[in-house]
């Protein structure tokens, strides 16, 4: 993105690595801290939920809406998840309107992956006629201002509007008929995937990359891990390779990374449920 | 009903298409196999069937795509509508889309891009039939399509999956395995400077099974690494015996 602007990412590579090299960021960061970090929840009542995640100075909107729907032929008694990432234009100079670009693309099939993969959404209680009729539940990622790393923002802020969002309690009558009814009832989550990305930079590896840091990262990898300290998605991206030993590194920083999210941010947000 | 546990290995410990563990489906390359095209490979690997072909280096359309210091290396991977068992529809979709993204940036590493500046390479893939691993057989098929162009490479990129199928870490997933199995773990590798280009995964491992899956994907990788250089040394071989058959000929016409 910024790295068409060529010459003052090159000048800018080698302060970073000069610094890396002494193990120091430009913001003054150790390599695996991430900035810092704030979750609003519930501020669009439209949605079923929503979260405002801000990472730094990275700010992502997530919102929960459901639908209903057919189910995939292949599993007609599940719910369907959808992730949709819009990157809008009044986010950077970057982006630009029209049809979803390859970052957008990316970006919401990773967050999707590692919601999907970790039977987050337990889509078995959004069936409502096997086969023919399901909830379709709509996870629409709005990053609002770009300053890095919007994988694990919008991971985080996913999440967040899915442990925070209600839908109206609902029955399925006899002649299968929808009837809701006036009362609430809380998503069905069972678990609580989290999304951390380590930026390659020469032969560093840094987690949390700032947007001027991604601008001369060579490779990045975002890893996925349950609530249970297990993988379940990884994205390697972007043209640079990474060694064995790096990845094997990249995923243990990622457990430790991920159990301290779910200690601090997440479990207050949690919490405060 | 679709919730019925099928037995994907059996106690013996042999798979659904009768692998052990650690075994590759049967992997075969044809090389130059496309007339037009700079450079084409085409792959079986079980029961994908998959064409790769090379455009370039070649002017950049549209022009403002070209890059002042390097080439402008574009992928395309795309999937027939009848390569799958229900009709793909031919419009590229999202999965397309982010495949064609990690391809180009596993291979691109490997390319001398810089020895083309303003200068296009297209890359095309498509799947003609699928049964699990297409993306690792499309990257083997497309480093054999760009030697076949002639374009200076560092290597040639091979690919393999690992992953994780009725608890045990297995190699090389067909369809089945990468659908019902726990997890699927794609990675692409430069083997002579020992670098990562591509690595996925989906589905739940550990993070010592990660580490197990890792190696032996790379371990996969070698040995289709073998297989890629030999089949670009039978093509090359068999054009030097024509050509050397040719000059015999000549040679006989200009005793007689």
């Amino acid at each position: 993105m910024t790295a068409s602007f060529g010459v003052v990412p090159k000048i800018r590579k080698q302060q970073i690595s000069d610094l890396l090299s002494q193990g120091k960021r430009l913001d003054g960061r150790g390599l695996t801290s991430y900035r810092e970090i704030k979750i609003e929840v519930g501020l669009i009542d439209k949605a079923l939920g929503s979260a405002l995640v801000s990472l730094g100075n990275t700010k992502v909107l997530v919102g929960i809406k459901i639908e209903e729907g057919k189910p995939f032929p292949d599993t007609p008694e599940d719910g369907v998840q959808i992730v949709n990432a819009e990157l809008v234009p009044l986010a950077s100079p970057s982006f630009e309107t029209g049809p979803p670009s390859e970052e957008a693309i990316e970006l919401a099939r990773v967050v999707d992956r590692g919601i999907r993969e970790s039977k987050t959404i337990d889509t078995k209680k959004l069936c409502i006629i096997p086969g023919k009729n399901v909830f379709m539940v709509f996870i629409d990622i709005y990053v609002l201002d770009h300053d890095g790393n919007l994988f694990d923002a919008s991971a985080l802020a996913a999440i967040s509007a899915l442990l925070n969002a209600k839908m109206k309690e609902f029955v399925v009558k006899e002649d299968g008929e929808l009837e809701f009814k006036e009362n609430y009832i809380k998503l069905p989550i069972t678990n609580c995937p989290v999304e951390i990305t380590l930026a390659k930079i020469g032969t560093t590896m840094i987690v949390d990359p700032s947007l001027e840091e991604e601008s001369v990262t060579d490779a990045r990898i975002t890893i996925a891990i349950d609530a249970e300290g297990r993988l379940c998605a990884i994205q390697k991206s972007l043209p640079g390779t990474m060694m064995p030993e790096e990845i094997i590194e990249a995923v243990q920083i990622a457990q430790v990374k991920a159990k301290e999210f779910r200690d601090t941010v997440l479990k207050g947000f949690i919490n405060h449920e | 009903m679709l919730n019925e546990k099928i037995k994907l290995i059996d106690d013996a410990g042999f798979r659904f298409d009768g692998r052990r563990w650690d075994e590759l489906r049967p992997i075969k390359f044809d090389i130059g196999v496309l007339e037009k095209a700079n450079g084409s490979a085409y792959v079986e690997w079980g029961r994908n069937k998959i064409l790769a072909a090379v455009y370039g280096p070649r002017e950049v359309h549209p022009r403002h795509l070209s890059l002042p210091n390097k080439a402008a290396f574009r992928c395309r991977y795309h999937m027939a509508p009848f390569s799958t068992d229900e009709r793909k529809n031919p419009a590229p979709s999202r999965r397309e889309i982010e495949i064609s993204k990690v391809i180009r940036e596993a291979i691109e590493p490997s390319v001398f891009t810089e020895l083309y500046p303003r200068i296009g390479i297209d890359v095309f893939i498509e799947v003609l039939q699928s049964d699990g691993g297409t993306r690792c057989a499309g990257i083997t098929a497309t480093s054999l399509a760009l030697a076949d162009a002639g374009i200076p490479l560092k290597d040639l990129v091979v690919a393999c999956a690992a992953g994780k199928v009725d608890g045990q870490i297995v190699l090389d997933l067909s369809d089945i395995e990468d659908q019902k199995g726990e997890a699927d773990l794609p990675v692409a590798v430069t083997l002579r400077t020992n670098e990562i280009g591509l690595l996925q995964m989906d589905g739940i491992m550990s993070g010592e099974e990660f580490e197990k899956a890792f190696r032996l994907a790379i371990e996969g990788c070698k040995k289709v690494y073998q297989l890629q250089k030999e089949s670009l040394k039978n093509k090359y071989a068999s054009v030097k015996e024509t050509v050397d058959e040719d000059e015999k000929t000549e040679e006989g016409e200009v005793n007689q």
